[in-house]
């Protein structure tokens, strides 16, 4: 059995941010496992830009992003395989791999980064009613056809769920000659990033219909039109609101989830809210010396956060394999003695969810998402029900990760603290 | 004559809805929490600006594809007309990165690059494993 | 001139063929869409019902038993998974209690074996999940799962190598009566004489049995909506639930599937278009309300798709299986609805019988009795798996993240007998696409190899045939 220090599942930004992290820590033994013919992940069909600004303070296609970390990667000589799937990982941290090249193989790690990223809900997720033809594609893999395959889906195009992808698909599907007739979005609100909305909605006269949901499918073989329905406050179709919709093709941008078949292999325990694992500040699962990041850990809508998540986890990674720490320590029981991180009041759920106090050395990134649209509030950090910062904020909406520190000096006064709570307070 | 126009910021999250009017030379922006707001708004009155990526077809590439960028922001109605040009354009692998496939396209005067290798990182495959 | 023709390619028509192969014969098989199993064998419950169910003395009654005791032998012999779960009707109304007796008395009489009534503790102890309401319930371990795909593709495969032709998107449009046999004209033109003919064309039987004969019959298309869960789900229960017929009308049923997902339904709707495999909210709905009558906690979001069915039931519910009496040779399979699964391999039998006697067949020294499945490398030992991939590198690359599909399994689909030619194809196939994802990860990939396998391009790729283009082409 091949031995590894770190063995990283996934090489697209989480995986190799996470490797070149760890590596630059002085980990020597490092292999990224990827599924695809090259690295970079599902940033090589995000041919758009908008990738970078945090990171690099300039704006960066998707291709061109991953560029910076392959390079990285390449330079640290860090171990990667292509075309290889990973199978199973066992909570010993034995990795199973296939390939065509090797076959099956078992390696063995002193930690595992799980950053295989997230996958698309499918039509079947949301039991949309009607025929099942052809012309039906999540816009994910609509994306990988026109900009990876060269083929376009269809010609008149309707798109349900306004996240980031499918509003991205908006546009490109207009740019390659297809009429997008709408976009419908199930909520009151879009998740998509308002830049999304206004320049590839906006731009090209696509209208957005929001509290809208399809509920018919036409066409036995291939698509032939659908249905929309506006929908009442609990997302019902209200009878007699029905338009219809001539159309060959319906791209579904209804949500991200993450990957976590592997996750439950290694007998992760899984967080209801992001269906991710939970993690506690140094990014490791309930699983001793599996660590998670990106998008398998949380969804995210900025790459660049999911870059310096990635470097942290492959930090304390890297740390846990320097202390040789690599047994099999029942982690659930050592949280019992962490601080509890809880979502308080318009908080949907925050990352990490435990926080070791004594390890933190500067300061502690939490980041969460909010449960609504909130202007003017504060988002306060409270110990025990003790205030203990607090920050004000203009906005923020379900659709934006949002992130609020924890300085060691603050979190000193309390070294007892079991609770840390974070909520909204409207100012 | 006078020019007027509503819009929703993407300066930040807060998205506010503006209203720009320009008139003998003057301008004037309503519903603006902030100064980037008022430039924005004034900018996409007289001249909104837009980066172009799509794609250009290579013969001897990893993929039929090449993603490929304007160099600089393009003026907003001039992306359509770029798309034309584009669409008919089947470039020759090996591409690199920032290489120029296309001067000044549409009197724009922005250049269309590649934004990734036409082959990369195949190779490596043998080398890796 | 053919001595048999059969139309239609769905479970029945396959089993008829492969029996029919055991004997000396011309015979093909007309099959209106792009592969075999495409109608009802396509979407149903997956169920070999122990039979209980049908009325003592039908034929029904009888073809069932004997499909589900054959149902064993025939899935070693031809590959295809089955597997004996048990099946509980449960009864939640103690005033029912008489009716589940009924039941159980029906199946005696029928010749089920083993049937016993169990109690609400042993129920609970069997199936946990099992509704609070719960009082009895009638258990035959007999009952069984199968997949319908797996079954129907078995035996069109075995009957193509054993001799029997089968031609695809030939749709009959007309049946004319010949001095000593019968003339099927296609809608592409083709022309098929032939001796005898067999009607398994499902919810369109009518239509050509009236074609033949002045007994006219009637089918109605009977649509039955499913929600199929993600293997998450898949042992909320081990045996198949059936809710005993009550107040509440039918019922639907909760059970695993041989691949280990967890399904619901059917739903009971006579609609008139023989195509009508839509959808419905109601449906759907109903579904998941009915389910809860007997099965609790069913992971709601666990839902991975949806789809309808339709089952051909004709007027009289019973199988008519029989020449037509003013049609000599033209002999029926009609109103083949449940259970109509478990019953087709004795139907297939008791055609052919009829079919050999009437034509004084003569047996096929040559036929092969058995056929290998698509290889499943997940079965194979370590180092089995290894050698397969070092002389197929195909096995090692993979294709289907959720189902853990290789190249090498959608290769075998493509190029064996009766070989996938769209998505669906090979889906039904391989369940490459059939997972959690459906099939949003394998889409591209799957469409690769068969554009490259085929020698097509993208845009003539289908997902099941017909005018089901993927993509509109190169942009």
């Amino acid at each position: 059995m091949e031995q590894y220090e770190i063995i990283i599942v996934g090489g697209g930004p989480a995986g190799l941010a996470a490797a070149a992290a760890a590596k630059r820590e002085g980990v020597d033994r490092i292999l990224i496992l990827e599924r695809d013919r090259e690295l970079g992940g599902i940033l090589n069909q995000c041919i758009h830009n908008g990738f970078g600004l945090h990171t690099f303070q300039e704006e960066l296609t998707g291709p061109e992003y991953a560029a910076r970390f392959i390079k990285q990667v390449q330079e640290l000589k860090i171990e990667y395989w292509l075309e290889t799937m990973v199978t199973d990982i066992s909570p010993e941290r034995e990795v199973t791999v296939v390939n065509s090249r090797r076959g099956v193989c078992i390696l063995k790690a002193d930690a595992v980064i799980l950053a295989m990223g997230c996958r698309e809900r499918p039509r079947g997720a949301l039991n949309i009613p009607g025929f099942r033809p052809a012309g039906i594609y999540t816009a994910g893999t609509a994306q990988r056809l026109v900009n990876i395959e060269g083929q376009l889906p269809g010609k008149e195009v309707v798109i349900l769920g306004s996240g980031d992808i499918g509003l991205i698909m908006a546009r490109r599907m207009t740019l390659e000659g297809a009429h997008v007739q709408v976009v419908a979005e199930l909520l009151p609100f879009s998740g998509g990033l308002k830049r999304n909305i206004v320049q590839c909605l906006d731009d090209y006269g696509i209208p957005l219909k929001l509290k809208h949901t399809v509920t018919a499918v036409r066409g036995k073989e291939r698509l032939e039109g659908v249905t929309l329905s506006q929908v009442d406050e609990n997302g019902r179709p209200i009878p007699g609101t029905e338009e219809e919709y001539v159309c060959d093709t319906l791209l579904l941008s209804v949500g991200l989830i993450p990957e976590n078949e592997l996750s439950k292999q290694a007998k992760v325990v899984l967080n209801p809210v992001t269906n991710g694992p939970v993690s506690d500040e140094s990014f490791q699962t309930s699983t001793d010396g599996i660590f998670a990041c990106g998008n398998v850990l949380h969804v995210h809508d900025l790459v660049d956060f999911v870059s310096q998540e990635a470097e942290n986890a492959g930090k304390h990674a890297a740390a846990y394999v320097r202390e040789g720490r690599g047994g099999q320590k029942d982690v659930r029981k050592a949280w019992e003695d962490c601080t509890i991180v809880c979502a308080g009041t318009g908080i949907r759920y925050t990352v990490p969810s435990f926080i070791d106090i004594q390890r933190v050395e500067k300061e502690i990134a939490i980041r969460f998402r909010v449960t609504a649209v909130f202007e003017n509030c504060y988002v306060e950090l409270l110990a025990d029900g003790q205030l203990l910062t607090r920050k004000k904020v203009r906005v923020l909406t379900p659709g934006e990760m949002a992130e609020i520190c924890l300085k060691s000096d603050e979190a000193e006064k309390y070294p007892n603290m079991s609770v840390l709570q974070i909520q909204i307070k409207e100012a | 004559m006078g020019k007027e126009k509503e819009l929703v910021c993407i300066c930040c999250p807060l998205g506010c809805r503006l209203k720009v009017f320009a008139e003998d030379g003057k301008t004037c922006v309503l519903g603006n929490h902030c100064k980037r707001g008022k430039e924005y708004a004034i900018k996409e009155l007289f001249h909104p600006m837009r980066s172009l990526t799509t794609t250009v077809r290579v013969k001897g590439g990893a993929y039929p594809l090449v993603p490929v960028r304007t160099n600089r922001e393009i003026p907003k109605e001039k992306i359509m007309e770029c798309m034309k040009i584009l669409k008919g354009m089947i470039v020759t692998a090996p591409v690199k990165t920032g290489d120029i496939l296309i001067k000044d396209i549409a009197g724009t005067g922005s250049d269309i690059i590649a934004s990734k290798d036409s082959g990369a990182s195949f190779q490596d495959l043998d080398k890796m494993l | 001139m053919y001595d048999t023709v059969i139309i239609g390619a769905g479970v029945t028509g396959c089993a008829v063929a492969r029996e029919l192969s055991r004997y000396e014969i011309k015979a093909c098989v007309l099959e209106k869409e792009e592969d075999v199993c495409s109608g009802t064998s396509k979407a149903n419950s997956g169920i070999v019902h122990a039979g209980f169910d049908a009325r003592p003395g039908t034929l029904m009654a009888k073809l069932n038993v004997q499909g589900n005791r054959m149902m064993e032998e025939l899935s070693r012999e031809l590959d295809f998974p089955f597997k004996r779960n048990g099946s509980l009707v449960v009864c939640t109304d103690p005033a029912d209690r008489d009716r589940l007796t009924e039941l159980y008395e029906r199946g005696i009489k029928n010749g089920v074996k083993h049937l016993r009534i169990l109690e609400r503790e042993e129920l609970l102890s069997l199936e946990p999940h099992i509704s609070e309401e719960a009082v009895c319930a009638l258990y035959a371990p007999e009952g069984g799962i199968v997949c319908p795909f797996g079954l129907t593709i078995a035996l069109a495969e075995n009957a193509c190598v054993n001799g029997v032709e089968f031609y695809l998107e030939q749709e009959v449009k007309q049946i004319e009566r010949m001095k000593d046999g019968w003339k099927l004209t296609t809608g592409t033109g083709k022309i098929y004489e032939t001796k005898t003919v067999i009607n398994a064309a499902g919810v369109y039987a009518d239509v050509f049995h009236n074609m033949a004969s002045r007994q006219k019959i009637h089918i109605t298309p009977r649509k039955g909506e499913y929600l199929l869960y993600d293997k998450e789900a898949g042992e909320h229960v081990t045996r198949t639930i059936f809710a005993l017929p009550g107040k509440l009308g039918k019922g639907v049923l909760v059970t695993p599937t041989v691949h280990g997902n967890l399904l619901c339904g059917p739903t009971a709707l006579d609609i008139e278009d023989r195509d009508g495999v839509d959808t419905t909210a109601e449906g759907l709905w109903a579904v998941q309300e009915k389910a809860r009558l007997t099965v609790e906690h069913i992971p709601t979001k666990a839902v991975i798709t949806s789809f309808a069915g339709l089952r051909a039931h004709e007027d009289g519910h019973e199988f008519l299986i029989q020449e037509a009496e003013d049609a000599p040779g033209f002999i029926d399979c009609a109103g083949i609805e449940s259970p109509g699964l478990t019953s087709a391999p004795a139907i297939g039998q008791m055609v052919a019988n009829m079919v050999r006697n009437k034509l004084k067949l003569k047996e096929n020294k040559k036929f092969q009795k058995t056929r290998k499945g698509i290889l499943n490398p997940e079965k194979l030992s370590l180092k089995e798996r290894n050698e397969l991939i070092q002389k197929e590198p195909a096995y090692g690359n993979m294709i289907c993240r959720c189902e853990k599909i290789s190249e090498g399994e959608i290769l075998d689909a493509i190029h064996r007998p009766l070989g996938a030619r769209s998505l669906d194809g090979v889906k039904r196939r391989t369940r490459a696409g059939m997972g959690r994802c459906q099939a949003g990860f394998c889409t591209p990939k799957v469409m690769e190899i068969l554009a490259r396998e085929q020698n097509i391009a993208w845009e003539e790729i289908t997902k099941k045939g017909g005018k089901s283009r993927m993509v509109i082409g190169e942009k």
